[in-house]
């Protein structure tokens, strides 16, 4: 589990961070999203006991990040922006080296290494060096790095980039079965398809801070508005909207076709498909029309991300 | 959920006590990296190459020079030339694949920070000084083990040419001077590796150890020839001191703050400036100035900081006093110096400089102010040694003339009470107190206060140096001269013209 309160971080006269606060709950995955030089990374660095917070307070696992930063790094698995590997040794070796830092068994180590290879779908790859990994595959492998010791939390930063889709599929199950196995999870990706789909909540950062935050609903419903509908009939309307507005925000009426926004679509949809039948009028089809997170992402942080290095 | 780390007993002892800062535990973990570094730089033909050539073919050719130079000079019979250098052969065949260690440290610290693989390892339970260690030792043993197999190689070699054998005393001694020479590059370079973004830098910086380890080894080549081995005892002391002050300053230096918190090398001018000028002078954040009497009192509520410094001095202080005794007693003038001593006329003396009395507290005080700005300038490029020793030179001059006085018969108390305490008791203090400001300014980067990196921890320390200059040395060494110049006359004048 992880907690942050008022987290800040300053790099002389930059701030990169200024006070985020944040909560991933057992078995919860938050997605973290923001352009590019946004803190997504200093935030990770933070919360991973790698960089001290000028101010604030954040714990994993109930460790503090500064007071037990030793606890809150065994309890942790990151995947680092880069994998960042040793060109000169083979895939094993790597993790068997990264398996005694963790004070784990050769034995153990490079039986789970193996099964890792096997799950990501490259067990010929194990014994090769890692220089002769493709981008996808060096990957990966900092994946099973994040993922070898088991811990109960995992910080990954850009998981499935440089990936093809799939590789990206496997990477994004190992993901969601991490999440069932009540792991702790914050992901920072630039793939907001992925992060819909991943993820239980959302947080959106931008120049440092954290300016929206949610379930995708709630911060769909909170920045783009109530659900949008679209409603067919078989004839026009021909004007006779009044009834409409009793009910739902009437946004648009062409001829056969109206859309609509309603905060109640269970409720108001029967009632609205009701009257229509009453006045004779048939309903070819209602459906919700789809609202992205992308849209989201691009109503919070401004049409054009802002360009820069992460700090 | 049952997690590995959970069932793991938590680790604790992360640091050793006393002088050696590494625990058991510390030591185990270390080696883990290690471990990996050295297989991993005897997959490097780049590093390997060369220390085989210097391990094999160096010591050979360097049998082959002894040989042919001690048939050479044996001729004109110039022996002990022959006699003297192959022993300073044996100390170069071991320093030339420890130079190596330099190049692999370098490398290793920073070569990994640009090639990302350094935070993956910043994010695992190792601590700052456990990556230290591992990465020290990593960057020491090949070529270590390079340099025993080179003097092995020439020791066999002369053994077999020219039937030399060296002492067991000269052997320890170089395989020591060797190991710790070593360990004094590797740990000069985890400084500058740490302080620097890219290899191309930190090479650029390398020559800040290349340059004076190689005044070292002219050092101990003259010390060699000079045939005084007994003399290279002290070298290795005084190496090992070094190598140990680097190391610590190296644990401080090593930090995943320092190693990830900058991405670009930048000399930042204004920003040296503006936190030197505020802590100078008490700005605060909002840009306000304190008054003259905030800045006094808060610059005498540095003084408390300097306790530790102070006493170095103090001691060092007490060293230059029974060194001057010491060498009196070892180096006493002959019978007619002492009579001249003991005929000294002050009253004359003092006469003669009477025509110069209206200008000698102008010029006494500009004199202390020229040692002083000497001394402190020194002290920067001699992590402090020179800083304060200068001050202590005088005093261990007045220790030795004050026993020659006795020698010779005369008080030297009266001596030090006419001539010497009437200014120094107003002067010494403030010298004492000037050298322990540059002191601790001069060694702030061993170890950097509180969240303070190395350039703010030095920068911060050098402000408080100037405040503790400005605000206390100069008005005491004003008084000083003052004291010097027209109280020091009449004291004299009243013990010596009775």
């Amino acid at each position: 589990m992880i907690t942050a309160e008022g987290l800040t971080k300053r790099f002389d006269d930059f701030e990169a961070v200024r006070g985020v606060s944040l909560e991933v709950r057992e078995g919860e995955l938050l997605a973290l999203l923001g352009p590019n030089g946004a803190g997504k990374t200093t935030t990770v660095r933070m919360l991973s006991a790698i960089l001290r917070p000028t101010a604030g307070r954040a714990t994993v696992m109930g460790y503090d990040v500064v007071a037990e930063a030793d606890r809150v790094r065994r309890s942790i698995g990151l995947l680092t922006e880069q994998p960042g590997l040793y060109p000169r040794m083979s895939g094993l070796e790597y993790l068997v080296f990264y398996g005694r830092l963790y004070g784990l068994d050769d034995e153990v180590t490079a039986r789970r290494s193996r099964e890792l290879f096997a799950r990501f779908a490259m067990a010929d790859a194990a014994d090769r060096r890692l220089g002769t990994y493709s981008k996808g595959m060096r990957q990966k492998v900092g994946i099973i790095r994040a993922m070898l010791h088991e811990p109960s939390v995992l910080l990954l930063d850009e998981p499935t980039s440089a990936m093809d889709p799939r590789s990206a599929k496997i990477v994004r199950d190992a993901v969601a079965q991490l999440r069932r196995d009540q792991r702790s999870i914050i992901v920072c990706t630039h793939n907001l398809a992925e992060a819909e789909a991943l993820a239980d909540r959302i947080a959106i950062i931008n120049a440092g801070r954290i300016v929206a935050h949610g379930t995708v609903a709630e911060l769909k419903q909170a920045l783009l508005g109530a659900p949008l509908m679209q409603l067919q009939l078989d004839r026009s309307l021909n004007g006779e909207t009044q009834f409409l507005d009793e009910l739902v925000t009437v946004e648009m009426v062409d001829g056969r076709v109206i859309r609509y926004r309603t905060a109640e679509p269970d409720r108001h949809n029967p009632e609205l498909v009701h009257r229509l039948s009453a006045l004779g009028l048939g309903v070819v089809s209602l459906q919700a029309l789809p609202q992205s997170l992308e849209d989201v992402y691009l109503r919070v942080v401004g049409a054009v991300p802002a360009e820069g290095d992460e700090q | 959920m049952a997690t590995i780390e959970q069932v793991q007993r938590p680790q604790t002892g992360d640091t050793g006590a006393g002088l050696w800062p590494f625990s058991r535990h510390d030591v185990r973990m270390a080696l883990i990296v290690t471990r990996r570094e050295v297989r991993d730089a005897f997959r490097d033909w780049r590093i390997i190459i060369p220390i085989i050539l210097l391990t094999l073919f160096f010591p050979l050719l360097m049998n082959f020079t002894a040989a042919r130079m001690l048939g050479f000079v044996s001729e004109y019979g110039a022996e002990i030339i022959g006699t003297r250098l192959v022993p300073f052969l044996l100390l170069v065949v071991g320093f030339f694949p420890t130079s190596f260690s330099l190049v692999i440290a370098l490398e290793t610290f920073v070569g990994e920070k640009e090639r990302r693989s350094l935070e993956p390892l910043l994010a695992t339970p190792l601590t700052n000084a456990q990556l230290y260690l591992g990465k020290m030792l990593a960057a020491v043993v090949p070529p270590l083990f390079a340099s025993y197999l080179g003097i092995l190689v020439y020791l066999v070699g002369l053994a077999l040419t020219v039937n030399w054998v060296p002492t067991w005393q000269l052997l320890v001694q170089t395989l020591l001077l060797t190991t710790i020479q070593g360990f004094v590059m590797v740990a000069g370079a985890v400084i500058v590796s740490s302080q620097t973004t890219s290899t191309r830098a930190a090479n650029l910086l390398a020559s800040f150890i290349i340059v004076p380890m190689a005044l070292l080894l002219q050092f101990e080549a003259v010390v060699m020839f000079w045939g005084n081995y007994a003399g290279l005892w002290w070298l290795i002391l005084g190496l090992a001191i070094t190598a140990l002050v680097l190391m610590r300053t190296g644990i401080h230096v090593f930090n995943r703050e320092e190693l990830l918190g900058r991405d670009i090398d930048q000399i930042r001018i204004g920003w040296m400036w503006r936190l030197f000028w505020n802590r100078l002078t008490g700005r605060d954040e909002r840009g306000r100035y304190p008054s003259p009497g905030t800045w006094l009192r808060q610059t005498l509520g540095l003084l408390p900081a300097l306790r530790t410094p102070f006493a170095v001095v103090l001691l060092g202080f007490a060293g230059a006093v029974v060194l001057g005794y010491v060498l009196a007693h070892r180096y006493a003038f002959p019978a007619e110096v002492q009579e001249q001593l003991a005929s000294v006329d002050h009253l004359q003396n003092l006469a003669s400089i009477r025509g110069a009395l209206s200008r000698l507290p102008a010029l006494i005080f500009a004199h202390n102010l020229r040692v002083v700005a000497l001394a402190s300038l020194l002290g920067v490029f001699t992590f402090g040694v020179m800083g304060f020793a200068i001050y202590m030179i005088p005093w261990a001059f007045i220790a030795y003339i004050m026993t020659q006085l006795a020698f010779a018969d005369q008080s030297p108390w009266s001596f030090l009470l006419a001539t010497i305490a009437p200014h120094a008791t107003i002067e010494l203090p403030a010298l004492l107190l000037v050298a322990a400001a540059a002191l601790r300014w001069q060694t702030a980067f061993i170890a950097p206060t509180g969240d303070r990196t190395i350039s703010e921890s030095w920068l911060a320390a050098a402000a408080d140096f100037t405040r503790v200059f400005v605000a206390i040395v100069v008005p005491l060494l004003l008084l000083a001269a003052l004291a010097e110049a027209y109280i020091t006359p009449s004291v004299v004048m009243a013990v010596y013209g009775r």
